[in-house]
């Protein structure tokens, strides 16, 4: 017998493409702010887990614990990450890039920390989970009302059975189209031209008298925003929120779909992102003969791998142009 | 003859703490310590300080090699936290599953780690600075590699916690004060280790050429220094302490996948603290920032340790990001 053998039924199974396809997409989401600040801006952010899990965090506990209508704490989530994103930005944007990443690092792990710690706020290392059964409040009731909506919808159609990941698998990929295009649209306008301005020479953009620092601010603000939402997607999918799913490792799954895709290239994420998810998930159905820790050891390798392939031999990714790419001097 | 400018106390007193600031930090340092002497009592503080020495000397031991490597090779190594976590692996493989005696298996990680600090850098490092890439592209090669070295420790030896085979009930009373024996070795072993250092780096030839190559490189090579050899040397340097910091670590606490990423940050901000590329603001910064770390926890609960740590890189980024050692420049 194998001990490789591979089931390859798995791939042929729509469930496991449901999945691929909802995780795929919030690493889309999560990987377009990325995008905004190295591939336009030239600002290497890397606490992208941080302002997923300000996002996150902020529409559980909202809505949990200070019983906020959930449309309201959507939005309310947003503005959160936003302002925590200037908070971070205002003392290391003005200097050198390397600084800026490190802080930004220091500070998505704060933030996990902190949820580790307040335990009375966000109940501590177990998170907010509504895998319990009963009668309870949870920050995704809401959500299983919109989605059973979206599912007797999809029945009238003359779908006879959905996965019960469809409805969200829709609007993942809806708010991945929309805000794609929104961002194209808006690095195509003078503002967008200013970004890239700051990133291919900042004292140039300076002399015109453009502050670089309010556009790099305003670019960590725009990609904590939306980390913000794909936190809120990422909650939804695994129905909790808890410390490690924000751990500093995914925002370098993010940067793993951003090389992969390629700098400067919004369209290629989506590539990036499906052909990533694909072979982390399939990682699940190969049959090895090792327990859970090698397993997640083991896709905590691929993307190590990839990251340093594509940086040593394909620095602007599949879709990347290489002029439209500063990775130092 | 010209007016002399009037200035009022309060800006002579930013002026001279501009120009000294050392000083200033260390007037600020000494009036936090008496605070808290104050508030809590001198035994409780000298208590928890000497707590503070024993964390201080692994961020200082770590520091050192990483702005080096920093300085002299503009290379932000995010691998580095993950070469401690390999050092201390290879202690417990060599004290543990071997059946060595500590002080061998010691040893054996510095070596261990130095050498695949050097192997890195003949198959990835060297190769890409022939290639001429850029600083983000070296930053996120870093994490990659990072990311690769610690799966490969969680694959082989689980995510576990395991400890080495180390005094840790044992404690030392002098003063009315009491400390663990292992602490009180890894104190002693941290200044015999980092004097060492400091006397390395200011007397011998190779100590002056790696200041000089972290100066500027071109003009080091000019000066007929071999760049390519000081650059190996650096880097069996800083991976063997790095190896040594990660077996202290792994000695005073456990020894788990996360040993190294935990402690990076910290030691990050005792690089930048000290000023990026010098060795002997590193080693101070990092002694001032274990110190630091432990007195906070007389006020804030223990698990708020590392925030503290992120608190005093910020407050440093605003107020003098080319470190407290380091000369007035823009950054």
């Amino acid at each position: 017998m194998l001990p490789f053998a591979l089931e390859f039924s798995a791939f042929t199974d729509a469930g496991f493409w449901v999945g691929v396809g909802v995780f795929a997409g919030t690493y889309v989401l999560l990987a377009l702010g990325l995008q905004l600040n190295v591939g336009f801006t030239g600002i290497s952010n890397f606490g992208q887990a941080g302002f997923m899990a300000v996002g996150a965090y902020t529409m559980g506990v909202l809505t949990v614990e200070s019983g906020f209508s959930f449309w309201l704490a959507l939005p309310l989530s947003i503005i959160a990450a936003m302002l925590f994103g200037i908070l971070v930005g205002l003392p290391s944007l003005r200097l050198r890039e390397d600084y800026f990443a490190i802080t930004t690092l220091a500070a998505a792990e704060v933030v996990r920390i902190s949820a580790r710690n307040l335990k009375d706020v966000t109940n501590g290392s177990e998170g907010l989970s509504c895998s319990q059964t009963g009668d309870f409040v949870c920050f995704d009731d809401t959500w299983r009302d919109v989605s059973d909506g979206i599912e007797s919808f999809l029945q009238s159609l003359g779908w006879s059975d959905p996965e019960s990941l469809i409805p969200l698998l829709l609007v993942v990929w809806g708010f991945v189209i929309v805000l794609t295009i929104v961002l194209k649209r808006i690095t195509d306008t003078p503002w967008g031209r200013v970004l890239r301005a700051v990133r291919e020479d900042e004292d140039a953009a300076r002399a015109l008298g453009k502050n670089p620092l309010v556009y790099k601010l305003q670019s960590l603000a725009i990609a904590a925003a939306i980390a913000a939402v794909a936190g809120w997607f990422l909650a939804f999918n695994i129905a909790s929120i808890a410390p490690t799913e924000f751990l500093p490792i995914f925002t370098f799954f993010a940067y793993a779909v951003l090389i992969l895709g390629g700098l400067a290239s919004y369209w290629g994420l989506i590539v990036g992102s499906a052909i990533l998810w694909t072979l982390l998930e399939a990682t699940r159905f190969i049959e090895l003969p090792i327990d859970a820790d090698q397993e997640a050891a083991l896709r905590y390798a691929i993307v190590g791998l990839v990251i340093i392939l594509l940086m040593a031999f394909r620095p602007q990714g599949m879709f990347g142009k290489r002029e439209e790419m500063v990775l130092g001097e | 003859m010209a007016a002399r400018p009037e200035y009022s106390p309060r800006e002579r007193l930013l002026g001279w703490s501009r120009d000294r600031p050392a000083l200033a930090a260390g007037a600020v340092l000494a009036l936090g310590v008496l605070a808290l002497v104050a508030a809590k009592g001198v035994h409780d503080v000298a208590q928890t300080a000497l707590y503070g020495l024993s964390l201080g000397s692994i961020y200082a031991l770590g520091a050192v090699g990483l702005t080096l490597v920093y300085g002299i090779l503009k290379l932000v190594n995010f691998a580095h936290g993950d070469l401690l976590t390999f050092g201390a692996y290879m202690a417990y493989l060599a004290n543990i599953s071997i059946g060595l005696p500590v002080a061998v298996a010691l040893l054996c990680a510095l070596i261990a780690t130095a050498a695949l600090a050097v192997l890195f850098e003949l198959t990835m490092w060297r190769p890409m600075r022939g290639k001429g890439a850029g600083l983000f592209q070296l930053m996120l090669m870093s994490i990659g590699l990072a990311f690769l070295i610690r799966s490969v420790v969680q694959f082989i030896w689980g995510g576990q916690v395991k400890e080495l085979d180390v005094d840790t009930t044992s404690t030392v009373q002098f003063l009315g004060l009491r400390i663990g024996e292992t602490e009180l070795v890894v104190i002693i072993i941290g200044f015999v280790v980092l004097s060492a250092i400091g006397l390395m780096l200011r007397l011998s030839t190779l100590g002056k050429q790696m200041r000089a190559v972290s100066d500027d490189l071109d003009l080091a090579e000019t000066a007929g220094i071999d760049t390519r050899r000081v650059i190996i040397l650096t880097w069996v340097f800083a991976g063997a302490l790095a190896g040594l910091a990660g077996v202290l670590a792994g000695a005073t606490q456990t020894v788990e996948p996360n040993l190294g990423f935990e402690l990076l940050l910290a030691i990050f901000a005792a690089v930048i603290l000290g000023g990026i590329g010098d060795a002997f603001g590193a080693l101070a910064a990092g002694i001032v920032l274990g110190l630091v770390i432990e007195l906070s926890t007389l006020v804030f609960d223990a698990q708020w340790k590392l925030v503290v740590g992120f608190v005093v890189l910020i407050l440093a980024l605003i107020i003098r990001p080319q470190g407290i050692f380091g000369k007035a420049k823009a950054i």
